[in-house]
């Protein structure tokens, strides 16, 4: 039983090109489901449809198995935190909290007992007082959050609420808003544009791209098997390195955007044969090459020193391939190094279609091992 | 020793070169600004420093007709305005008309921007007729309520007549004048304070409404949480601007009334001009202009005390 339901969903502006295309989605109860894609896809306008801030313009959508299509957003029994918090910057962080409250007239112990509770909850104990403007932007996402939390709404949608805060506040609120959300046990509908937040925070993720939905998965799944080749290249930081790909049966090989030759093994063949392919494989299954088993030698043009691991780039062809090394590695730029490249890491897709053809086998494997 | 002698002499010395250098920017800077505000300057000193002193030179002396000052008599301009009871009546009938035109222009206006600022077809067409009266001069506005108010032919007379009442003399009536005078001002201020506080709407982050929304807030309830408390700078400022507005009002007075029947429209600033330009007054004139500065100053002295602090900037 799905605590929200789309079913064709589609949205245009002024009978214009539609915004959104035939979305059909079920979001369960208690789920953190995020979505996720680039700036102008539709994220926004989709939430704002489920709010009701957005008029519907063809296909149902429900709510706890209600037709909600009609409904005004106070009757939906949601709360929603906007990207700008939408703080009254004339009302106290107290009048703040208790103003949904106080418009729905909650009698007025309740409402101090819920207050107390949240503000708790929230660490806003001490600043009940203050003015938006006397608060730093982690606190004012804090209200914003607390605003949300204290009308007990059982849904909460969020649109990028972090895109305002600076990386490291970025990454405690990530967590915070996580427990927050398992705490309270209640359905989160999460925006963002930012591929890591999509990963370390959802239970599920949609991708949207252009006003189609793209794959909905676990992250680990949209890792792995990324369903075609915009969710391939927008999921995964850096990015999935890409080539055309053409199989030359003569002589057993594979060869990389005219670069890059990879033996295939005749017995075990496995390769797909379609006209047109192209291949993905992660940075970090671009493993740096032993004595045994190099299989290429790539000359660096970039090094990038993460700490805990380092990133070399070196061309492919017309791309630029990037390998993620765990550890940290003493290369030069200029400097041939030794790499492993391994055919069974490879993911296919069709470059006429885009959908994927056979994923890597190294990520199923190591799903069937967390798992 | 005579190394930490020779490092204190050292000290000193680039201390000053230092200094002289940023004295000298300093300089050049001061000069720099003093060059960009001259126009102002020139300008502010010619047609206001300079008519202001004068005014108040002009308060303590008895004039000739040309104008030119005659006999110095110290207060004695401003004792005969004190006890002069047509001056008293004329400051009275100010106030009051203060009274009249400020709330009913600031209400009107702030409902006709409330209602203009929904998201509705056509609506462009209301706010273009809402702030029209903005675009019209005075005198234009005077003659055209001069033939509203027309006794015989006048449409608000007919009207009148036609429900079965008695006409109304709007400008020749005492009882009547000061308030017709007050519509004539409403009317042509609301274009202006319309626009302003239409302005004022716009700019409150739509999100604000949603998320009021969202939480089940009403239509009163979101205007008196959040769209009069968002719009009290603007409030504020047309606040201001009206008051002294309407203690300005000449105008339609001179068109409409000439300050009569019976000085009952005789507000101050029409006052001051038949005091200097009819009776060739102008000692006594500059008095009352005097009085009239002092006032506006200490209306708006007190509105930024008392009033802003219930103003929200963000
Ligand atoms: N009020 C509107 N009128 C017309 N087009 C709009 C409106 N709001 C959004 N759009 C269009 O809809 C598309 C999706 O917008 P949005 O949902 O805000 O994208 P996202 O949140 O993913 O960045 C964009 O192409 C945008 O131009
Ligand atoms: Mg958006």
């Amino acid at each position: 039983m799905g605590q929200i339901d789309l079913v064709d969903i589609s949205k245009s502006y002024d009978k214009q090109k539609n915004v959104l295309d035939e979305i059909n989605l079920s979001i369960e109860e208690g789920e953190f489901f995020v979505l996720v894609g680039p700036s102008g896809s539709g994220k926004s306008t989709l939430l704002r449809m489920i709010a009701g801030l957005e008029d519907i313009t063809s296909g149902t959508l429900k709510i706890s198995n209600e037709v909600v299509n009609h409904l005004p957003p106070k009757d939906r029994n949601l709360s929603m935190v906007f990207q700008n918090y939408a703080l009254y910057p004339h009302l106290s962080v107290e009048q703040n909290i208790l103003f949904g409250l106080n418009a729905k007239k909650v009698d007025k112990e309740e409402q101090q007992k819920r207050l107390i509770e949240t503000a708790e909850m929230m660490g806003l104990s001490e600043l009940l007082k203050r003015k938006p403007k006397e608060l730093s932007g982690g606190q004012r996402q804090r209200v914003a959050l607390a605003r949300s939390v204290v009308s007990e709404a059982p849904l909460c949608l969020m649109d990028e609420p972090l895109s305002n805060l600076d990386a490291k506040l970025r990454g405690q609120m990530r967590m915070e808003i996580r427990r927050l959300q398992k705490r309270l046990g209640m359905t989160m509908v999460y925006v963002t544009h930012d591929q890591v937040e999509a990963m370390t925070m959802g239970d599920r993720i949609m991708v949207l791209n252009d006003g189609k939905i793209q794959q909905v998965g676990k992250p680990i799944t949209l890792y792995n098997e990324p369903a075609n080749l915009f969710v391939a290249s927008f999921i995964g930081s850096p990015k999935m390195n890409m080539g055309k790909a053409v199989f030359h049966a003569d002589r057993n090989q594979l060869v990389i955007d005219d670069a890059l030759h990879l033996e295939i093994d005749p017995v075990i063949n496995n390769v797909p044969r379609y006209p047109n392919v192209t291949i993905g494989i992660r940075a970090e299954h671009l493993y740096p090459g032993t004595a045994e088993n190099t299989t290429h030698v790539v000359e660096v043009i970039n090094v990038e020193q993460l700490g805990n691991e380092t990133l070399l780039a070196f061309e492919v062809g017309a791309e630029v391939w990037t390998a993620k090394w765990p550890g940290q590695w003493d290369v030069q730029v200029g400097e041939k190094v030794p790499v492993h490249i391994a055919i069974e890491n490879l993911c296919f897709f069709d470059s006429d279609t885009g959908l994927l053809i056979k994923p890597a086998r190294a990520g199923k494997q190591q799903e069937v091992v967390t798992a | 020793m005579s190394m930490n002698s020779t490092a204190i002499q050292q000290t000193p010395k680039s201390q000053i070169n230092f200094e002289q250098v940023k004295k000298k920017q300093r300089m050049k800077n001061f000069s720099k600004g003093m060059l960009f505000l001259l126009p102002s300057i020139i300008l502010f000193s010619v047609f206001l420093f300079y008519p202001l002193a004068r005014t108040i030179y002009l308060s303590f002396f008895l004039t000739d007709a040309a104008g030119a000052t005659t006999v110095f008599v110290g207060w004695e301009n401003y004792v005969t305005m004190f006890t002069s009871p047509i001056f008293l009546q004329s400051m009275k009938s100010t106030f009051l008309f203060v009274l009249y035109t400020v709330p009913i222009t600031i209400i009107i206006s702030l409902f006709l921007a409330v209602i203009a600022n929904e998201k509705l077809k056509g609506i462009g067409f209301f706010r273009t007729i809402y702030s029209s009266t903005m675009g019209i001069s005075v005198a234009a506005a005077s003659v055209f309520w001069l033939y509203l108010f027309h006794p015989s032919m006048g449409p608000l007379n007919l009207l009148l007549n036609a429900i079965g009442a008695e006409g109304i003399g709007w400008l020749t009536d005492t009882s009547w004048a000061l308030f017709a005078i007050a519509i004539t001002t409403i009317w042509m201020n609301i274009g202006f304070t319309f626009l302003i506080l239409l302005g004022g709407l716009q700019s409150i982050d739509s999100s604000l409404y949603e998320s009021a929304d969202i939480d089940g807030a009403g239509y009163f309830y979101k205007l008196r949480r959040i769209t009069i408390p968002m719009l009290s700078p603007t409030l504020f400022f047309v606040v201001t601007v009206t008051i002294i507005n309407a203690f300005q009002t000449f105008g339609q007075i001179d068109i409409l009334t000439q300050g009569g029947p019976v000085n009952s429209t005789n507000l101050v600033v029409y006052s001051i001009y038949r005091e200097a330009f009819v009776n060739y007054k102008f000692g006594s004139a500059s008095a009352q202009a005097v009085l009239l500065f002092i006032i506006i100053l200490l209306m708006t002295f007190l509105q930024f005390k008392f009033g802003e602090r219930k103003v929200h900037y963000q």
